[in-house]
């Protein structure tokens, strides 16, 4: 007899991503949150790999991956195809990605629909890197990281640029919601999600998503990294509509930096470099300052 | 109806009556027209279809892409660097048997940028799974279309189609062309049924990853598909006779070959060049014909095989090189023979890159060398003083 | 010619990913349980099941081990105990 969860459920059990994944967490908040009525997409990435090694899916919606640099192009697509048939009013239509399928690759393809003014939430999946080809650098790896593509060495401390700044830029076209959330808060991320699906016009949705692989960590330690990066002031959860700056998650005691990075081997290489630690505190604190988190 | 029409108006009208839901494409010369007239008749309220002005042509065929998945019937159009730029997305579609619709205005590929009418484009494609069909004028590409989204779409196919026009030639030169009555085109092209599609009543997951264990037989099941598309070609164009009273889609035509000793094998435009230098040919006695393919892929071998076998000598002139090899077509075409022992002797020429004219003089020249030596790959025309030794500036 | 397209939604179960566990597993203690559902919101496998306080538990099939139910529990009432 099949289980309560495979119905309760729009992601289900029986996929192969890594024990602790934040992606999967993440992923299946947004489709429950979204309800039945809704079609996705995904770029190539963790995500679609692990849900759907032929024959099998863990979508419980109904699904399409194409490629890489696509997903917003697909969704846009779909949503085309819904308006013609008189069904927009009544399917959502969610566009997934990792970073790298967002703010790299991807972003042509994003932009475009944001600016056409598709009505369609996109989410970004951030767990820093291209985690799928094996952990390589992307435009949204935070400063310092180490990734195969940008390891620390003789004359390197790792990834040596900021995270592109995704939200602000969609926040940029002037669409009505663009938001960041994270998977250590899974409460504030569905409402997120729920508020954007009530919006109609183009949404933005990027999701702090902590990988145990990539970032070196033991599985459970999943949803404290997250929560970390939060309390911190690395990761601020932001919400903008109509381009303006609207809501943010209050960090009344923002925690050092240390905290969050100690707990990951990615980082291992700068916990005892003081210069390098404080330009990273220096990150935290342009955010604290910026979006007045305290 | 007889209109005299800008071959991408008319190609316009025909995907009007085809009433797809969804149209989306970026601009390229010498393509544009055609979208523009399709976006005046949306504007109108003439056609009822979400046009999509996307940022890239590979989102173009991505929209495209998901709209069919949706089971709504779409519409693109391109041309060159264009449709390399997309070549990603079309392999995509084909794999993921969806019946796309897309019209390429043959144009030459860059670098050097060249916005004239050759093959390289289209036939860049040639490995895809995409159905590609070559006009000769601007009523074959009308009737193309047509009868192009009913094999791309019927559920025993289910893959993409091609209607390739000669840029500039096809898109931009007027001709009297015969635009069908909507009924008429109701009655032959009913409307899009997928076997399966995106629905939240009965939820699928499309685009698995397919591992070794199963990728090879998604492949030859569409190579076989393919076969199947040989054999329902002549019975379209037979029930498309019957409602608009004319054949036009073939595999291949063949024109004065009953008695050719000398047979040239081209596709598109330049054909109606070829038939008007047989003609005088003929009238000096000479005996050659053109077999025209209109079908390349899939390329109907049996069909171009019976016609050949025929004559003594083949001369295949193509808008396209592989370079490093011969002309595409005339690589297919000679290994069609293979070890036979009565092949015709075939020589392969390559003419018209980049737009440039083929003239009659080069056609009868074609002619004379086709009844030489066997040559596989002549380039026809070179102006000499623009080839040099070592680089240099000028 | 037809062969894989499409997969079927949900097909996955028939993948018992529980069979990846070999270090922990959690027991619910089913004692504390005050039947918040955190537990069941942020299980990555979407395997915890239940409905009211000490109704909670997991799909053993389908479990990996992570351990995220036991550190997200308000009132740790859930342990990761050894595999053996």
């Amino acid at each position: 007899m099949l289980s309560k969860h495979f119905s309760e459920h729009n992601f289900v059990s029986g996929h192969t991503a890594c024990s602790g994944c934040g992606q999967s967490l993440a992923a299946r908040l947004v489709v429950d949150a979204a309800g039945k009525n809704t079609i996705a997409t995904s770029a190539t990435g963790c995500l679609e790999v692990f849900s759907t090694k032929a024959p099998q899916s863990s979508w419980n919606i109904p699904w399409i991956h194409s490629l890489f640099e696509n997903s917003a192009a697909i969704a846009s697509g779909i949503e085309s195809a819904l308006r013609y048939l008189g069904k927009i009013d009544n399917i959502r239509v969610i566009s997934q990605g990792g970073d790298g399928g967002t703010a790299d690759i991807g972003l042509q393809a994003l932009s475009g629909m944001l600016e056409r003014g598709h009505d369609v939430l996109y989410v970004c999946y951030d767990n820093e890197a291209y985690m799928n080809t094996g952990i390589q650098r992307s435009g949204l790896t935070p400063l310092q990281a180490n990734t195969t593509t940008s390891p620390p060495g003789k004359v390197s401390f790792g990834n040596p640029k900021l995270k592109k700044p995704m939200v602000e830029i969609c926040a940029a076209h002037h669409i009505p919601y663009s938001a960041s959330a994270s998977v250590g808060y899974p409460q504030d991320l569905q409402k997120k999600v729920k508020k954007a699906l009530s919006i109609r016009g183009p949404k933005y949705l990027q999701i702090h998503c902590p990988c145990p692989l990539g970032w070196r960590y033991d599985p459970s330690l999943t949803l404290e990294i997250a929560r970390l990066a939060v309390q911190s002031g690395l990761y601020p959860l932001v919400e903008y509509e109509y381009g303006k700056l609207s809501k943010v998650f209050k960090v009344p005691k923002p925690k050092p930096v240390e905290e969050y990075l100690k707990l990951q081997g990615r980082f291992r290489h700068i916990l005892n470099k003081k210069e390098e630690l404080a330009k990273i505190q220096q990150v935290a604190d342009k955010n604290i300052e910026y979006y007045q988190l305290k | 109806m007889r209109e005299f029409l800008e071959g991408s108006q008319a190609i316009a009208k025909a995907v009007k009556l085809a009433k797809p839901g969804v149209i989306s494409a970026y601009p390229i010369t010498p393509q544009t027209h055609i979208v523009e007239g399709l976006a005046q008749f949306v504007a109108d309220g003439e056609l009822n279809s979400e046009f999509v002005n996307v940022e890239s042509e590979h989102s173009a065929a991505s929209v495209v892409l998901g709209a069919e998945a949706c089971g709504v019937r779409s519409f693109t159009a391109t041309s060159s660097q264009g449709l390399i730029l997309m070549s990603e997305v079309l392999f995509n579609i084909a794999g993921m048997r969806l019946p796309v619709m897309l019209v390429c205005a043959n144009r030459a590929l860059s670098a050097p940028i060249n916005i004239w009418n050759d093959h390289q484009d289209s036939i860049a494609l040639r490995d895809s799974g995409w159905i590609q069909f070559y006009a000769e004028n601007h009523q074959e590409a009308v009737d193309f279309i047509l009868q192009g989204y009913k094999i791309g779409e019927n559920p025993k196919i289910m893959l993409p189609v091609m209607v390739c026009i000669d840029g500039y030639i096809l898109t931009h030169g007027m001709e009297v062309v015969d635009i069908p009555s909507p009924e008429l085109v109701d009655k032959f092209l009913p409307p899009y049924k997928p076997p399966y599609k995106l629905d939240v009543e009965e939820p699928l997951s499309f685009g698995l990853l397919g591992d070794p264990t199963v990728y090879m037989e998604t492949r030859y099941a569409i190579q076989e598909t393919l076969k199947d598309v040989l054999k329902m070609i002549p019975e379209i164009s037979v029930e498309f006779e019957k409602i608009f009273g004319r054949r036009s889609l073939r595999l291949v035509e063949d024109y004065k070959t009953e008695d050719a000793e000398i047979i040239l094998v081209a596709m598109g435009s330049v054909c109606g060049t070829i038939k008007d230098v047989i003609d005088e040919e003929r009238d000096k006695g000479r005996r050659v014909g053109l077999l025209k393919i209109i079908t390349y892929r899939p390329f109907p071998k049996e069909e171009i095989l019976d016609i050949l076998k025929k004559a003594r000598f083949v001369g295949v002139i193509e808008k396209a090189v592989s370079l490093g090899s011969d002309g595409p077509l005339y690589t297919e075409i000679s290994a069609l023979f293979g070890a036979s022992k009565d092949l015709p002797q075939i020589s392969g020429f390559v003419a018209g890159l980049g737009g440039r004219d083929i003239t009659k003089d080069a056609i009868k020249e074609v002619i004379e060398l086709t009844l030489k030596e066997r040559k596989s790959c002549i380039f026809m025309d070179l102006n000499k003083e623009l080839l040099w030794e070592d680089f240099r500036v000028i | 010619m037809f062969s894989i397209l499409v997969a079927k939604a949900g097909s996955s179960k028939d993948n018992k990913t529980g069979s990846w566990r070999s270090v922990k597993r959690p027991k619910f203690l089913q004692k504390d349980c005050i039947g918040c559902g955190l537990c069941k919101l942020i299980c990555p496998e979407a395997c915890v099941e239940g409905e009211k306080k000490n109704t909670y538990a997991p799909d053993y099939d389908y479990c990996k081990g992570c351990g995220l139910c036991a550190y997200i529990c308000p009132k740790k009432d859930i342990e990761m105990i050894s595999e053996e």
